[in-house]
């Protein structure tokens, strides 16, 4: 993981010996990882885990049993795992992709959590998202907020 | 499962998350001491990891399966290393917050260990 970072870092200051001009203008926000970024990739990167070792435990043993959940909990996953891949990642375009994801992450939330709350009996399993993330200590309402606050503001 | 372990990791993961969340407050990158506060965390974790393991082996089962009694018991193992490489490429005070939650991760995955095993 420390050699991830490193890499980052390295992509984001060999702008400065870039070439043309906007090379060098576009390596600040290549950065995603630096700063608040790390606390923010830290948690993603957590979110990722949990999410994806519990989705594909879930469906692969008792699939069945909650097949609305456990797809709910999928889908959760595969956004987490993206979001840290892109600010991993870095650059602008990476950027947008993951501030379009963190308000998809956002809709989500708030979508599923409302639904099981309005209808519960759909919901034989808990989902990574029911009742707006109360089980993780309401981080995956939290996290898309603060993600986007950060990736507006790393805009440049 | 070993409470005395349980309780153990679940206590210096929280001293841990306290003392990284204070350098974070006075802005300060983490240091050789919170480092070797790291290391400490994580061999009782190992420890933890270790006997669970073992405990496995000898026949006893875990209230909410084995696999994901592992999976917690290696996430446990690897929260606050993962923390600690990350915070060495960011000397700032987010590499002590960055800690600071890995710590506070590690304590919730304690919690969930010890219903996971059933106790």
């Amino acid at each position: 993981m420390a050699g991830e970072t490193g890499a980052t870092r390295a992509t984001g200051t060999t702008g400065t010996t870039g070439t043309t001009g906007a090379a060098a203008q576009a390596a600040p926000g290549a950065r995603l990882v630096s700063g608040p970024g790390l606390l923010l990739v830290w948690l993603y990167g957590v979110m990722s885990v949990g999410a994806v070792s519990r989705s594909v435990y879930q469906i692969a043993t008792e699939y069945d049993r909650a097949p609305l959940a456990y797809t709910l909990s999928a889908i959760a996953a595969v956004v987490y795992a993206f979001i840290t891949y892109t600010l991993f990642r870095g650059g602008e375009k990476a950027r947008r992709a993951a501030l379009v994801c963190c308000a998809a992450e956002l809709v989500g939330v708030l979508t599923v959590g409302t639904w099981t709350l309005m209808d519960p009996s759909a919901f034989p399993d808990a989902t990574v998202w029911s009742d707006y993330g109360m089980g993780y200590l309401f981080i995956p309402v939290l996290l898309p907020v603060t993600g986007m606050l950060w990736l507006r503001r790393a805009r440049r | 499962m070993l409470d005395a372990l349980t309780v153990a990791v679940s206590a210096t993961a929280l001293a841990l998350a306290a003392w990284c969340g204070f350098a974070a407050f006075r802005d300060q990158p983490t240091k050789d001491w919170h480092f070797a506060g790291m290391a400490v965390v994580t061999l009782l974790a190992l420890a933890q990891l270790v006997v669970g393991v073992v405990q496995l082996a000898r026949g006893e089962k875990a209230d909410e399966g084995t696999t994901i009694f592992v999976a917690y018991l290696v996430g446990a193992f690897a929260a606050v290393p993962a923390a600690g490489f990350l915070s060495l490429a960011e000397r700032t005070r987010w590499g002590s917050a960055t800690v600071a939650a890995g710590a506070v991760v590690l304590a919730v995955l304690e919690v969930r260990l010890h219903d996971i095993w059933g106790g």
